[in-house]
Protein backbone atom coordinates (compact mmCIF):
# COMPACT_ATOMS: atom_id res chain seq x y z
CA UNK A 1 0.00 0.00 0.00
CA UNK A 2 1.29 3.60 -0.87
CA UNK A 3 2.59 5.37 2.05
CA UNK A 4 4.79 8.63 2.53
CA UNK A 5 7.44 7.80 4.62
CA UNK A 6 8.01 9.30 7.98
CA UNK A 7 12.12 9.60 9.00
CA UNK A 8 13.05 9.92 12.57
CA UNK A 9 16.20 12.14 13.78
CA UNK A 10 16.78 11.83 17.47
CA UNK A 11 13.37 13.08 19.32
CA UNK A 12 11.88 14.40 15.96
CA UNK A 13 9.90 12.98 13.34
CA UNK A 14 10.30 14.26 10.08
CA UNK A 15 7.75 13.69 6.96
CA UNK A 16 8.18 15.33 3.60
CA UNK A 17 5.07 15.26 1.17
CA UNK A 18 6.03 15.01 -2.31
CA UNK A 19 3.19 13.13 -4.00
CA UNK A 20 -0.31 15.37 -4.52
CA UNK A 21 -2.14 13.39 -1.92
CA UNK A 22 -5.58 11.70 -1.97
CA UNK A 23 -7.71 11.82 0.45
CA UNK A 24 -7.14 8.24 1.78
CA UNK A 25 -3.36 8.38 1.45
CA UNK A 26 -3.61 11.91 3.67
CA UNK A 27 -5.46 10.07 6.48
CA UNK A 28 -2.73 6.93 6.90
CA UNK A 29 -0.17 9.72 7.01
CA UNK A 30 -2.08 10.76 10.13
CA UNK A 31 -2.64 7.83 11.44
CA UNK A 32 1.31 6.92 11.06
CA UNK A 33 2.58 9.42 12.43
CA UNK A 34 0.48 9.42 15.63
CA UNK A 35 1.06 6.08 15.95
CA UNK A 36 4.84 6.64 15.47
CA UNK A 37 4.77 9.67 18.09
CA UNK A 38 4.05 6.71 20.84
CA UNK A 39 6.54 4.46 19.61
CA UNK A 40 9.48 6.68 18.87
CA UNK A 41 8.49 9.02 22.15
CA UNK A 42 8.95 11.97 19.51
CA UNK A 43 8.57 15.58 21.20
CA UNK A 44 8.37 17.09 17.90
CA UNK A 45 6.95 16.42 13.95
CA UNK A 46 8.53 18.88 11.43
CA UNK A 47 5.91 18.14 7.90
CA UNK A 48 7.16 19.76 4.86
CA UNK A 49 4.99 21.16 2.24
CA UNK A 50 7.00 22.59 0.29
CA UNK A 51 6.64 20.26 -2.46
CA UNK A 52 2.39 20.64 -2.29
CA UNK A 53 1.32 23.02 -4.96
CA UNK A 54 -2.25 22.36 -3.85
CA UNK A 55 -3.71 21.89 -0.05
CA UNK A 56 -7.13 22.04 -0.24
CA UNK A 57 -9.43 22.21 3.01
CA UNK A 58 -9.14 18.03 3.21
CA UNK A 59 -5.14 18.18 3.58
CA UNK A 60 -5.74 21.53 5.40
CA UNK A 61 -7.95 19.63 7.59
CA UNK A 62 -5.30 16.62 8.00
CA UNK A 63 -2.52 18.87 8.93
CA UNK A 64 -4.55 20.65 11.95
CA UNK A 65 -5.59 17.94 13.19
CA UNK A 66 -2.62 16.04 13.02
CA UNK A 67 -1.03 18.84 14.94
CA UNK A 68 -3.88 18.82 17.60
CA UNK A 69 -3.06 14.76 18.05
CA UNK A 70 0.46 15.09 18.41
CA UNK A 71 0.23 17.56 21.36
CA UNK A 72 -2.36 15.40 23.15
CA UNK A 73 0.63 13.19 22.75
CA UNK A 74 3.10 15.85 24.30
CA UNK A 75 5.04 16.17 20.84
CA UNK A 76 4.80 20.17 19.00
CA UNK A 77 4.39 20.23 15.52
CA UNK A 78 5.69 22.47 12.98
CA UNK A 79 4.78 22.91 9.39
CA UNK A 80 7.48 24.17 6.98
CA UNK A 81 7.89 25.05 3.52
CA UNK A 82 3.97 26.71 2.63
CA UNK A 83 4.14 28.02 -0.89
CA UNK A 84 2.31 31.64 -0.71
CA UNK A 85 0.14 31.34 -3.48
CA UNK A 86 -0.79 28.00 -1.17
CA UNK A 87 -0.97 30.13 1.67
CA UNK A 88 -3.14 33.03 0.02
CA UNK A 89 -5.47 30.10 -1.43
CA UNK A 90 -6.05 28.41 2.05
CA UNK A 91 -6.69 31.83 3.63
CA UNK A 92 -9.60 33.01 0.86
CA UNK A 93 -11.08 28.95 1.18
CA UNK A 94 -11.71 29.99 5.07
CA UNK A 95 -8.73 27.69 6.92
CA UNK A 96 -6.27 29.95 8.17
CA UNK A 97 -4.80 26.53 10.52
CA UNK A 98 -5.25 28.02 13.71
CA UNK A 99 -3.27 26.56 16.38
CA UNK A 100 -0.67 25.23 13.88
CA UNK A 101 2.83 26.55 14.15
CA UNK A 102 4.83 27.46 10.96
CA UNK A 103 8.07 27.91 9.73
CA UNK A 104 9.78 29.38 6.03
CA UNK A 105 12.33 26.65 6.03
CA UNK A 106 13.05 23.09 7.47
CA UNK A 107 15.98 24.41 9.10
CA UNK A 108 13.82 27.52 10.63
CA UNK A 109 11.84 24.51 11.54
CA UNK A 110 13.81 22.47 13.35
CA UNK A 111 15.15 25.31 15.20
CA UNK A 112 11.71 25.76 16.75
CA UNK A 113 11.15 22.49 17.65
CA UNK A 114 14.77 22.35 19.51
CA UNK A 115 14.69 25.65 21.17
CA UNK A 116 17.76 26.52 19.49
CA UNK A 117 17.68 29.78 17.01
CA UNK A 118 18.86 29.24 13.49
CA UNK A 119 21.68 31.04 11.77
CA UNK B 1 -25.26 29.37 -19.12
CA UNK B 2 -28.51 30.26 -19.42
CA UNK B 3 -30.38 30.44 -15.85
CA UNK B 4 -33.93 29.42 -17.52
CA UNK B 5 -33.04 26.05 -18.21
CA UNK B 6 -34.32 23.75 -15.92
CA UNK B 7 -33.25 20.36 -17.61
CA UNK B 8 -30.74 17.85 -15.76
CA UNK B 9 -28.34 17.30 -18.30
CA UNK B 10 -25.05 19.34 -19.19
CA UNK B 11 -25.99 22.91 -20.23
CA UNK B 12 -22.28 23.46 -21.64
CA UNK B 13 -20.77 26.95 -22.09
CA UNK B 14 -23.18 28.12 -24.56
CA UNK B 15 -23.48 24.83 -26.55
CA UNK B 16 -20.04 24.36 -26.89
CA UNK B 17 -18.61 21.06 -26.31
CA UNK B 18 -16.42 20.11 -23.17
CA UNK B 19 -13.08 19.90 -23.77
CA UNK B 20 -12.90 16.80 -21.36
CA UNK B 21 -15.14 14.98 -19.10
CA UNK B 22 -13.88 13.12 -16.18
CA UNK B 23 -15.77 10.80 -14.02
CA UNK B 24 -15.16 11.70 -10.39
CA UNK B 25 -15.83 8.30 -8.52
CA UNK B 26 -12.91 7.70 -6.06
CA UNK B 27 -9.92 9.50 -4.18
CA UNK B 28 -7.53 9.16 -7.22
CA UNK B 29 -10.17 10.89 -9.93
CA UNK B 30 -9.92 13.50 -7.59
CA UNK B 31 -5.91 13.72 -8.05
CA UNK B 32 -6.51 13.21 -11.68
CA UNK B 33 -8.50 16.35 -12.01
CA UNK B 34 -6.04 18.75 -9.91
CA UNK B 35 -3.52 17.56 -12.13
CA UNK B 36 -5.61 18.65 -15.41
CA UNK B 37 -6.98 21.44 -14.33
CA UNK B 38 -3.56 22.53 -13.37
CA UNK B 39 -2.11 21.43 -16.61
CA UNK B 40 -4.86 23.53 -18.12
CA UNK B 41 -4.46 26.45 -16.72
CA UNK B 42 -0.50 26.41 -16.96
CA UNK B 43 -0.94 25.69 -20.77
CA UNK B 44 -4.01 29.07 -20.82
CA UNK B 45 -0.90 30.96 -19.04
CA UNK B 46 -2.95 31.83 -15.62
CA UNK B 47 -0.71 32.86 -12.34
CA UNK B 48 0.67 30.86 -10.50
CA UNK B 49 -1.89 32.18 -8.04
CA UNK B 50 -4.72 32.00 -9.88
CA UNK B 51 -3.82 28.66 -11.11
CA UNK B 52 -3.69 27.25 -7.21
CA UNK B 53 -7.21 29.01 -6.69
CA UNK B 54 -8.80 26.81 -9.45
CA UNK B 55 -7.09 23.92 -9.09
CA UNK B 56 -8.14 24.00 -5.12
CA UNK B 57 -11.75 24.85 -5.59
CA UNK B 58 -11.71 21.94 -8.25
CA UNK B 59 -10.91 19.54 -5.37
CA UNK B 60 -13.38 20.87 -3.10
CA UNK B 61 -16.41 20.82 -5.47
CA UNK B 62 -14.73 17.45 -6.61
CA UNK B 63 -14.77 16.04 -3.05
CA UNK B 64 -18.60 17.09 -2.89
CA UNK B 65 -19.74 15.36 -6.09
CA UNK B 66 -17.63 12.10 -4.33
CA UNK B 67 -19.33 12.22 -0.67
CA UNK B 68 -22.76 14.14 -1.41
CA UNK B 69 -23.31 13.50 -4.64
CA UNK B 70 -22.48 9.62 -4.47
CA UNK B 71 -20.04 10.70 -7.82
CA UNK B 72 -20.58 11.95 -10.93
CA UNK B 73 -18.63 13.78 -14.07
CA UNK B 74 -16.85 17.24 -14.29
CA UNK B 75 -17.32 18.88 -17.66
CA UNK B 76 -14.09 21.21 -18.29
CA UNK B 77 -14.26 23.85 -20.86
CA UNK B 78 -12.06 26.45 -22.50
CA UNK B 79 -14.54 30.15 -22.87
CA UNK B 80 -12.77 32.55 -25.38
CA UNK B 81 -15.55 36.10 -24.78
CA UNK B 82 -14.50 39.64 -25.60
CA UNK B 83 -10.62 38.70 -25.95
CA UNK B 84 -10.30 36.74 -22.47
CA UNK B 85 -9.52 33.04 -21.46
CA UNK B 86 -11.21 31.31 -19.00
CA UNK B 87 -11.87 27.77 -18.21
CA UNK B 88 -14.89 26.68 -16.61
CA UNK B 89 -15.89 23.42 -14.21
CA UNK B 90 -19.16 21.86 -14.33
CA UNK B 91 -19.80 18.92 -11.63
CA UNK B 92 -22.92 17.21 -11.96
CA UNK B 93 -24.14 14.40 -10.22
CA UNK B 94 -27.58 12.51 -9.54
CA UNK B 95 -27.16 12.34 -5.91
CA UNK B 96 -29.96 13.32 -3.51
CA UNK B 97 -29.46 17.16 -4.21
CA UNK B 98 -29.48 20.14 -1.87
CA UNK B 99 -32.80 21.25 -0.08
CA UNK B 100 -31.66 24.51 1.35
CA UNK B 101 -28.87 25.79 -0.85
CA UNK B 102 -28.43 29.56 1.21
CA UNK B 103 -27.22 27.04 3.84
CA UNK B 104 -25.06 24.62 2.07
CA UNK B 105 -23.49 28.03 0.73
CA UNK B 106 -22.47 29.26 4.13
CA UNK B 107 -19.43 28.96 5.72
CA UNK B 108 -19.11 25.75 8.91
CA UNK B 109 -22.31 24.19 7.58
CA UNK B 110 -22.52 20.38 6.54
CA UNK B 111 -24.51 17.62 6.63
CA UNK B 112 -21.09 15.29 6.62
CA UNK B 113 -18.20 15.24 8.33
CA UNK B 114 -16.01 18.08 6.36
CA UNK B 115 -15.27 21.69 7.54
CA UNK B 116 -18.71 23.16 5.51
CA UNK B 117 -15.52 25.09 3.87
CA UNK B 118 -16.19 23.38 0.22
CA UNK B 119 -19.16 25.25 -1.22
CA UNK B 120 -18.66 28.82 -0.29
CA UNK B 121 -14.71 28.29 -0.15
CA UNK B 122 -14.84 27.14 -3.66
CA UNK B 123 -17.22 30.21 -4.66
CA UNK B 124 -14.93 32.33 -3.45
CA UNK B 125 -11.80 30.97 -5.09
CA UNK B 126 -13.61 31.35 -8.65
CA UNK B 127 -14.76 34.56 -10.57
CA UNK B 128 -18.12 32.83 -11.47
CA UNK B 129 -20.19 30.28 -9.53
CA UNK B 130 -23.63 28.69 -10.31
CA UNK B 131 -25.78 26.37 -8.79
CA UNK B 132 -28.75 24.39 -9.17
CA UNK B 133 -30.57 21.63 -7.50
CA UNK B 134 -33.30 20.37 -5.76
CA UNK B 135 -34.22 17.41 -3.37
CA UNK B 136 -34.26 14.08 -6.09
CA UNK B 137 -32.45 15.65 -8.75
CA UNK B 138 -29.14 15.73 -8.05
CA UNK B 139 -26.42 19.02 -8.35
CA UNK B 140 -25.04 21.01 -11.01
CA UNK B 141 -22.64 23.20 -10.38
CA UNK B 142 -20.52 25.20 -12.73
CA UNK B 143 -17.40 27.43 -11.71
CA UNK B 144 -15.39 29.94 -13.65
CA UNK B 145 -11.95 31.29 -13.60
CA UNK B 146 -10.91 34.09 -16.00
CA UNK B 147 -7.51 35.13 -17.27
CA UNK B 148 -7.13 38.59 -16.85
CA UNK B 149 -5.97 41.23 -19.31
Amino acid sequence: MERIPILRMGKLLLVTIQVDMHDRLAMTLQDDLTSRIVKDRAKGVLIDISSLDVVDSFIGRMIGDTAAMARVLDAETVVVGMQPSVAITLVELGLALPGVRTALNVEKGMALLTGTSPL
Amino acid sequence: MPSDDKTAGPVGADGQPPDEIMPIRSDEQIVRLRRLVREKAVAHGFSLIDQTKFVTAASELARNTLIYGGGGDVHLYTLRRNGRVGLRLEFIDNGPGIADLARALSDGYTTGNGLGLGLGGAKRLCDEFEIRSAPGEGTHISVTKWKPF
